[in-house]
């Protein structure tokens, strides 16, 4: 579903991505760990078209296509999903008139009808009730006063609200207390499936206890240093990072 | 069969909800530029005593109004253009412009029927909901084609309750004892020289007159337009609610693309009495130039309510797209204890527009309040000025202002600016003033575009939320067509 090579990106002139491997195909979940300011959150901009971030090499296929090749509003409307790490506010425009431009948008994209008013309404406490989403939420501005982990529930209940393809995740446990974290995990499994696809960027195993990923990689410094099953998520908990940094260079060849 | 499906696509319409508007987008060329080809009969150029004498001769106007305007013509020829606004524009020669024109048909029509279809294919142009629509919608429409009234209706059913809507020429001669009363007395004709001017040379306008204790069953509204080049518009309302009484007037105007500056000069005039209630709401789309800034329309305005009496309102709502230069302070004169005023604006200007606007809170009487709320949008080489005034008297113990003035900025190269002026002569009294600037955020677009919308529509989003608190204030159609506006203005603005 996700391919992407040698995948090389600058912030203000300064590499910060240098060389990035990762294949993700469909059904599959990923996670990324690895320490505070190593180019998670850079390749989740990268991935998603944000302008600030310069792409100096390198491919990203989605299903085939050449993704950077596409604008933001398009890579979203082709299905791909970023649950942000800080969610922006939008003071004066209610989160539900929000998610029906959004979700009109995709569909149009794609070929689809309108959701009718109605049909829009049940989608809505639909999706809210799974996450136990508060109705004054919905109808209050996108964001603006919204707690912590309010505002991390709300990246989810859009995220089952605009059924993408692909998902990233970006830190979306933080902020979260116990459980929300449950709540909020419970609603990417629902959605998981085998026609869809996750990459989880997280520091803590405790959220791939709820959400179990097929991969997990660990991305030092612009690269993949580490891949491994799930278990390697328990031995970094364990260990930290510093036993890969000087033990295992060369996997990031792999 | 046929009028049935009609009426369904129309109630569809009026019912279309905020997001709507997003979707109607199309292009940025100013699209109500076209000029309707009906003849017209204009006035030479340049202004004196006797082409004062030859508009008033020509509205068949009574001696005294003559006179009136004579007065005001022989004041404003004393006065001095004012240079203070953060305005700048080449120097007006005020006898190289033609100050009447009326369109060469009978203006007397009984029915729209006698309406010529070249001027009703105009307002469908314009968006004005004529016939059924207006049934549908609610609003009764006194269209003013350039200077002379061509259509009025509702007025029966208004008439019913004893209200007054009609054109201001009409009510001079129909209504003499109110003109006479209310005209020039919240606006003299010696107010300020764009004041003074229009008194003198006044084409015409829309007069309304609520009687005591009446509650006016619909929206009244107008829609003015400049048609004939180089004519200046001199538009004259007066809206008058007596004791108890309350009505909602909706003031909307488009303008065709012309090369040269037209200037609007119109005066407007409120007044309440004991617990009446008048909302003024306007939506201002003047031709504002091309994108080099070369082109249209100066909009020098003088719109002032007075709340004469105890318990009364007035609430302005602007929202100003438009215009090459405004110049514009809608204000209250709170004389009657515990009245209220409110001033709900939304200004934006793009490439070369410039804005100086605000208002002026006056408050002489007790216990008044008022409330001021002003949302600047500036784009491209755009200049937006906010000038407010809040005065409180000796005697107006008690009273309070509260003053929100927001800025946005869409681009590097605009200005926004910021010119509060507070007077309080009593110490019960309290004012506060809050002030915010900021330039739309790019996380903010980047966020709904990641969400699948583009870009266009992100920036309209964040600006109709920025400016929600003022739209809340406008009837639904008016907010619908406020948010188009806006939209169409500030296209392809974001950099
Ligand atoms: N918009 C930006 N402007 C300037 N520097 C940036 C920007 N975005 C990222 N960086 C820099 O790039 C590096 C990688 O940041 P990034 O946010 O990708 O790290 P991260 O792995 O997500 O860290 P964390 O675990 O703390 O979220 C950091 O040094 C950061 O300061
Ligand atoms: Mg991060």
């Amino acid at each position: 579903m996700l391919s992407i090579k040698n995948l090389h990106a600058n912030v203000d002139g300064k590499e910060i991505l240098k060389g990035i491997n990762l294949e993700i195909k469909t059904g599959e979940v990923h996670a990324i760990m690895g320490p505070n300011g190593s180019g998670k959150s850079t390749l989740a901009n990268v991935l998603t078209g944000n302008k600030s971030y310069e792409v100096t090499n390198g491919t990203v296929l989605f299903e085939g296509k050449d993704l950077l090749d596409m604008d933001p509003e398009t890579r979203a409307r082709e299905g791909l999903f970023l649950a942000f790490q800080y969610p922006i506010e939008i003071p004066g425009i209610s989160n539900a008139t929000f998610l029906k431009t959004a979700l009109n948008e995709i569909r149009k994209y794609n070929n689809l009808a309108e959701l009718t008013p109605k049909e829009f309404l049940d989608r809505i406490k639909d999706k809210a009730k799974v996450l136990g989403l508060d109705d004054t939420l919905i109808s209050r501005a996108v964001n603006v006063g919204f707690s912590g982990g309010e505002k991390k529930r709300n990246e989810i209940f859009q995220m089952l609200m605009l059924e993408p393809k692909f998902v990233l995740l970006d830190e979306t446990d933080s902020g979260l207390d116990i459980d929300a974290l449950r709540i909020v995990s419970n609603g990417v499994n629902i959605y998981r499936n085998p026609n869809n696809a996750f990459l989880v960027v997280t520091h803590y195993q405790r959220l791939l206890n709820y959400i179990q990923p097929d991969f997990v990689h660990v991305l030092s410094k612009g690269r993949i240093i580490k891949s491994g099953g799930k278990e390697l998520a328990l031995e970094l908990e364990e260990k930290g990072y510093d036993w890969i940094k000087t033990k295992e260079f060369e996997t990031e060849k792999v | 069969m046929n009028e049935i499906e009609e009426k369904k696509t129309i109630s569809t319409e009026t019912s279309s909800d905020d997001m709507k508007v997003l979707d109607d987008l199309t292009s940025s060329e100013y699209k109500w530029g076209f000029i309707t080809d009906i003849e017209s009969e204009t006035a030479a150029k340049g202004l004196n005593e006797d082409v004062v004498r030859m508009i008033s001769k020509k509205k068949n106007e009574p001696e005294w109004m003559t006179e009136w305007r004579l007065k005001a013509f022989r004041y404003w020829q004393k006065m001095e253009e004012p240079n203070w606004p953060n305005v700048h524009y080449p120097k007006i020669n005020f006898q190289d412009i033609s100050y009447y024109s009326a369109p060469k048909q009978k203006p007397k029509l009984n029915s729209l029927d006698e309406v010529d279809p070249e001027l009703l294919k105009t307002f469908e142009k314009l968006g004005i909901p004529l016939g059924e629509q207006k049934l549908l919608a609610g609003v009764a429409v006194d269209a003013v084609f350039d200077s002379v009234s061509v259509a009025t209706t509702f007025r029966e059913s208004l008439k019913e309750k004893g209200i007054i809507f009609c054109s201001i020429s009409e009510a001079v001669k129909e209504h003499p004892e109110l003109i006479k009363k209310y005209l020039g007395s919240v606006v003299p004709y010696t107010d300020n020289f764009y004041a003074s001017l229009n008194a003198a040379v006044f084409s015409d306008g829309s007069f309304v007159w609520i009687p005591k204790g009446v509650r006016c069953p619909m929206e009244l509204s107008t829609y003015f337009r400049i048609n004939s080049q180089d004519t200046g518009q001199f538009e004259r309302t007066l809206i008058v609610a007596e004791e108890g009484a309350y009505v909602s007037y909706l003031e909307g105007c488009t303008a065709p693309i012309r090369d040269n500056n037209q200037l609007h000069a119109a005066v407007v005039e409120l007044v309440t009495m004991d617990n009446a209630e008048m909302k003024y709401s306007t939506v201002q789309n003047w031709y504002p130039g091309d994108k080099e800034g070369k082109g249209g329309i100066y909009n020098f305005v003088t719109k002032r309510g007075a709340c004469r009496g105890k318990n009364s309102k007035i609430s302005w709502t602007q929202v100003e797209t438009g215009s090459a230069i405004t110049w514009k302070y809608p204000s209250c004169i709170l004389q009657g204890d515990n009245s209220v005023g409110e001033f709900y604006s939304v200004a934006v200007t793009n490439n070369y527009q410039q804005a100086d606007t605000g208002t002026k809170m006056i408050h002489l009487g007790k216990n008044t309040k008022s409330t001021v709320v002003s949302k600047g949008i500036s784009a491209g080489f755009s200049n937006n000025s906010y000038r407010g005034l809040i005065k409180i008297g000796k005697n107006a113990e008690g009273s309070r202002n509260y003053t929100q003035c927001d800025s946005m900025l869409m681009s590097d190269k605009c200005g926004a600016h910021t010119f509060p002026y507070i007077e309080v002569e009593n110490e019960s009294s309290k004012v506060e003033h809050e002030a915010t600037t900021s330039k739309i955020g790019e996380d903010q677009i980047f966020y709904l575009n990641q969400r699948g919308i583009s870009t266009e529509d992100a920036v309209n989003m964040i600006v109709n939320g920025f400016c929600k608190e003022v739209f809340k204030e406008l009837p639904m159609e008016f907010a619908v067509e406020a948010q188009k506006l806006l939209a169409i203005s500030l296209e392809g603005s974001v950099g």
